[in-house]
């Protein structure tokens, strides 16, 4: 008795609290609020400062007002793999700060959390960085402008395959993502015909590499196929196959563009030299676009070194969302911009880049790139590319 | 070819490492009994010196290092009078609460100085690349990494039981209210203990930034590691942690070699073996092996 | 088992009347006064729900961990492994077609309840720090099973599409998280309710003369082990429950709801509202996400430094926690000092 007296008094307050905030109220006509959810804090925090900067840029060289809407940003930490975190600043931007368009998202495991609340309150996600296959299921309102973890790893395989190698390894983190780039670059070399005759995981936090990278010397492979962590793994690594003359045995490392991000190379220095990557932002990709957002970056931010694809993947979202509002019109709900995002396609400093119709995901150049001394710095050199590359495990 | 001498060479000098990044946490935490959270703290300002003496002023690696000792240090000597000095009577709890929002603010400052990319340093010619003796490759550095545990271990364990100091020290500990007794400045060996003890973490964290990397986050990313070694060795010891960390060290490196799938759990299941084998450390403790898990199976409740 | 029956309440039982008045489960005026302000809460600040779900989710397992910390004296940083082990229990039920909430929370409970029965052998063993490294490994080698395995888990990606039914087909949640709201309050409440009936009842009062000194409760006939596993045992259940409303309430697993990071922020919440109270683990909780939300709204990127500037003053000024601070003020002490812990 008591019990159902006390439900029906909660039920009772919880009709009264739904009266005074129904629903988030449109944000004022000439204004288009933009919630920006990115790792600022906490071991990621490099990541989000590579983004902001692109956004600012974006911003400095584009204004802040297109098709008559005024842009507003409304910035977020979610300190880094935190889904629960992720998903509450969602709810609360949409909610509280009553943003009109989702922005950022650098792990999968944000987007993927802010999924549901975006897809229910019909508010478009640009997710600039986030790159598990298949995601943008989640959403229809979700537009993926940055890259996924098969779309740059597999043309690592078919590349691998294509240069005659009789024994291939792969090391992998052992985490979801580490595991996914393993399952697409087997696929990549057998698409090619080739095989890979090991398979290696290891730990995402691992001091050292040694007997990691011991192993793989006394197993004597043509190449290996390297995902990790960007940070002190990426860098521990490239350092430790530098240190046993695996390059210097005939080794050749693979990878995937985020094992020699720009700022990677300037920490492993000459060890750097010689990895060959497949990825879809290098600085040195030659294009006047480029050569200007290069430009622009290291003047505005000296401090931040090098800008790499994250930087250029939050530019590139500031862009689908300044392109998506002038085809509407101005119209930022979820399914307006999407509907007119989708099938887009513009100019990066990357390349051309489209979204795709049917999933709202990013198709691109994927281009081979070698690291090599450019002067005074270590460079990715591009020296192959794979046109129209998309997310090929969600494809399957 | 046999691989094993040189996964033992390797595993030393991994334990090595261990042992010099963590050994000024079993000064600080084990000696003085504060429990220390901020050890990573003090590692990394010592890191951070030795990067920022190198780029700033050209200074060579090696020249750098007694630099981040006294950074480090000093550091840790200002930190004590003006804020740790008030926690040595408060309880483990409070002692862990501070410390850990010390760690957060240095991560704060870290990121607000350097900025969050990570930090490497330059080693000299000499210390790069491998050398081979009698058949195995051994890497220059992790020689280096293991001469200077050889030097630095002998030299703290000269500190601590020839000299005056080390006798201050150990009557202070012993006994601070009757070493107090006997006119000993106890307010000042402590500090200076305890400036000693992160000063020796910073020149562990500037030793292992070519190995472990070096951002903001490093006061916090390896501090299990620090409290593996420390703990699993006997706090307040110097020959514990050197047992323990070379014995992580080294099944560590034959584990993830031989086992690469099992590489992540090795560290962690011998350290639970070996804390309820030896629950008080390895330096302490004599093996109980009535405190192994299996010996529930076979010991009757009392 | 049979040890468990010691923690069902006694109320009958004939008791000195000084252990009564020490150790009554029975609520004081001010408490229900201390229980309507989350409630206020709700009314006042409509736009903060998500945090107040957030903050009476993690008050759960910070209760837990009070129960092992606070009252057994078990210093404990792998309570991330129990609630993540809830977590993963109540989101893979639901993902896998089992929606109903209140069974998927009991079977979250009940499934940590058991890790912690069978880890709570190996941390009873040892001393202060000896525990704090074994639950810590715990919890590291469960959060590598968890991430190692993300063909079930989701691993770092995390668990997604996990659909509720309404409670007690009734209440459905909602996108504003007022259901949230209010299916957290009423489990922290009933968790909170359980805790105080068990921390005041002669177990409870056991558990503390442990703490104080372990070597008495021998010559008492006190089985000492025996009573710490079932502490850790029934706190790994309460830390499962709590992520299990976690999982529910987020509609999403992490396998960061298994990391040591989160483990050492139930510690920190605990210790910062003061341990050996049930009131200082729910302030300590609100305190420590509130002081977080609102530095990292107000400097996204360094908001940490002034986190640590707080946790460093409470400790200086507030020795023992904020609620055993307060407790000290002559005039509380007074008034409401007895049956505080």
């Amino acid at each position: 008795m008591i019990r159902r007296s006390f439900l029906a008094g909660c039920t009772a307050i919880a009709t009264l609290a739904a009266m005074p905030s129904a629903g988030p109220a449109a944000a004022a006509a000439d204004t288009v609020k933009v919630g920006v959810l990115l790792p600022l804090s906490g071991p990621f925090s490099q990541y989000g400062r590579q983004m902001q900067n692109g956004i600012a840029l974006f911003l400095k060289q584009h204004g802040t007002s297109v098709a008559g809407k005024t842009i507003e940003l409304v910035v977020k930490d979610d300190g880094g793999i935190a889904p629960d975190r992720a998903r509450r600043a969602v709810q609360d931007l949409i909610v509280r700060d009553k943003v009109d368009v989702l922005a950022g998202f650098t792990f999968t495991a944000s987007a993927m959390a802010a999924a549901p609340m975006a897809k229910e309150a019909r508010k478009a996600m640009i997710v600039m960085n986030a790159s598990s296959s298949g995601i943008t299921a989640a959403s229809p309102y979700m537009i993926r402008v940055g890259q996924t973890l098969p779309q740059i790893t597999e043309p690592a395989g078919r590349y691998a395959a294509g240069q005659g190698f009789r024994s291939i390894y792969t090391v992998v983190a052992d985490v979801t993502a580490g595991h996914d780039a393993e399952a697409a670059f087997i696929r990549g070399v057998e698409a090619g015909g080739g095989k890979v005759s090991g398979s290696l995981r290891v730990p995402a936090q691992n001091p050292d590499f040694a007997p990691f990278v011991q192993r793989i010397k006394d197993a004597k492979p043509d190449a290996v196929f390297a995902w990790l962590p960007p940070g002190e793994a990426a860098i521990g690594f490239i350092k430790e196959f530098d240190q046993r003359g695996l390059a210097a045995q005939g080794i050749t490392m693979l990878g995937t563009g985020d094992l020699t991000d720009e700022l990677t190379i300037m920490q492993t220095g000459d060890a750097g030299l010689g990895v060959v990557t497949t990825g879809h932002y290098s600085m040195a990709h030659p294009s006047a676009m480029n050569t200007e957002f290069v430009a622009s970056y290291l003047a505005d931010y000296p401090q931040d070194k090098w800008p790499n694809f994250l930087s250029v993947s939050a530019y590139d979202g500031m862009a689908a969302l300044y392109l998506g509002l002038e085809k509407t019109g101005g119209d930022a709900s979820g399914p307006a911009l999407a509907g007119a995002l989708a099938g887009a396609s513009f100019e990066s400093p990357r390349g051309p880049i489209r979204i795709d119709a049917a999933t709202r995901d990013i198709v691109q150049t994927v281009y081979v790139r070698k690291v090599e001394r450019v002067g005074e710095r270590l460079m990715n050199v591009e020296i192959h590319e794979f046109p129209e590359s998309r997310d090929t495990a969600a494809a399957h | 070819m046999n691989a094993l001498p040189g996964l033992l060479f390797d595993g030393l000098a991994y334990g090595s490492l261990l042992f010099l990044v963590s050994i000024g946490l079993s000064i600080t935490m084990g000696l003085m009994n504060f429990i220390n959270l901020a050890h990573g703290a003090f590692a990394m300002i010592g890191g951070y010196a030795s990067v920022w003496f190198s780029h700033r002023f050209g200074m060579p690696f090696l020249a750098t290092l007694p630099l981040a000792f006294a950074v480090a240090g000093l550091a840790g000597l200002i930190a004590e009078r003006v804020l740790f000095r008030h926690l040595y009577r408060a309880s483990h709890l409070d002692q862990v609460l501070f410390t850990v929002g010390f760690v957060f603010s240095s991560i704060a400052a870290a990121t607000y100085l350097f900025g969050s990319a990570q930090q490497s340093v330059s080693l000299p010619a000499a210390l790069q690349g491998q050398v081979q003796v009698m058949g195995v490759d051994l890497g220059r550095y992790r020689l280096f990494l293991i001469g200077a545990v050889v030097v630095l271990s002998a030299g703290l364990g000269l500190l601590m039981t020839r000299t005056r100091f080390g006798a201050q020290v150990r009557a202070a500990v012993d006994n601070r209210d009757a070493a107090e007794g006997l006119g000993l400045n106890v307010g000042l060996v402590f500090s200076l203990c305890f400036g000693l003890g992160t000063g020796m973490a910073g020149l562990g964290g500037a030793l292992g930034v070519e190995v472990l990397g070096l951002d903001p986050g490093f006061a916090l990313k390896y501090m299990v590691y620090f409290l593996l070694v420390v703990v699993v060795g006997g706090a307040g010891t110097l020959s514990g942690p050197l047992v323990a960390s070379m014995l992580l060290g080294v099944c560590d490196v034959a584990g993830k070699y031989y086992l690469p799938q099992a590489g992540a759990f090795i560290i962690y299941v011998l350290m639970i073996v070996l804390l309820l084998a030896f629950p008080k450390g390895l330096g302490l403790g004599r093996p109980s092996l009535s405190r192994l898990p299996l010996s529930i199976l076979v010991r009757r409740r009392a | 088992m049979t040890d468990a029956t010691v923690v069902t309440p006694r109320a009958a039982a004939p008791e000195p009347a000084a252990i009564a008045r020490l150790a009554s489960p029975r609520p004081r005026a001010f408490e229900l006064f201390v229980w309507l302000l989350p409630a206020a809460a709700y009314f006042l600040f409509p736009d903060h729900l998500a945090l107040g779900v957030t903050i009476m989710t993690y008050a759960v397992a910070v209760l837990g961990l009070d129960l092992v910390l606070g009252y057994a004296g078990i210093v404990s940083l792998g309570h991330a492994a129990f609630f993540g082990i809830g977590a993963y229990t109540a989101g893979l039920l639901a993902v896998h077609g089992w929606r109903e909430p209140l069974s998927g929370l009991l079977a979250a409970g009940a499934v940590a309840l058991v890790a912690g029965f069978v880890s709570s052998f190996l941390v009873v063993r040892g001393k202060d720090l000896t525990r704090l490294m074994v639950t810590l490994g715990i919890g590291l080698v469960v959060y590598e099973i968890a991430n190692q395995a993300s063909a079930v888990t989701g691993g770092v990606d995390g668990l997604s599409g996990i659909g509720m039914d309404p409670i007690l087909g009734l209440f459905a949640f909602d996108f504003y998280g007022r259901t949230a709201w209010w299916y957290a309050y009423a489990v922290c409440l009933a968790v909170f309710v359980y805790l105080r009936f068990v921390v005041s009842s002669p177990y409870g009062l056991s558990l503390a003369a442990i703490r104080e000194g372990s070597a008495r409760m021998p010559a008492l006939g006190a089985s000492v082990d025996g009573r710490l596993r079932i502490a850790f045992t029934f706190s790994a259940g309460i830390a499962g429950i709590a992520g299990g409303l976690l999982a529910q309430t987020t509609q999403f697993v992490g396998v960061d709801a298994l990391s040591v990071t989160r483990a050492a922020d139930f510690l920190v919440m605990l210790v910062l509202g003061g341990s050996g109270r049930l009131y200082g683990a729910l302030i300590g909780t609100a305190l420590f996400m509130i002081a977080r939300e609102y530095l990292a709204d107000l400097n996204p990127v360094y908001w940490e430094f002034w986190m640590g500037a707080m946790l460093m003053a409470a400790v200086l000024f507030a020795r023992g926690g904020i609620v055993g601070a307060l407790f000290r003020l002559p005039a509380l002490r007074g008034r409401f000092g007895r049956g505080s812990r």
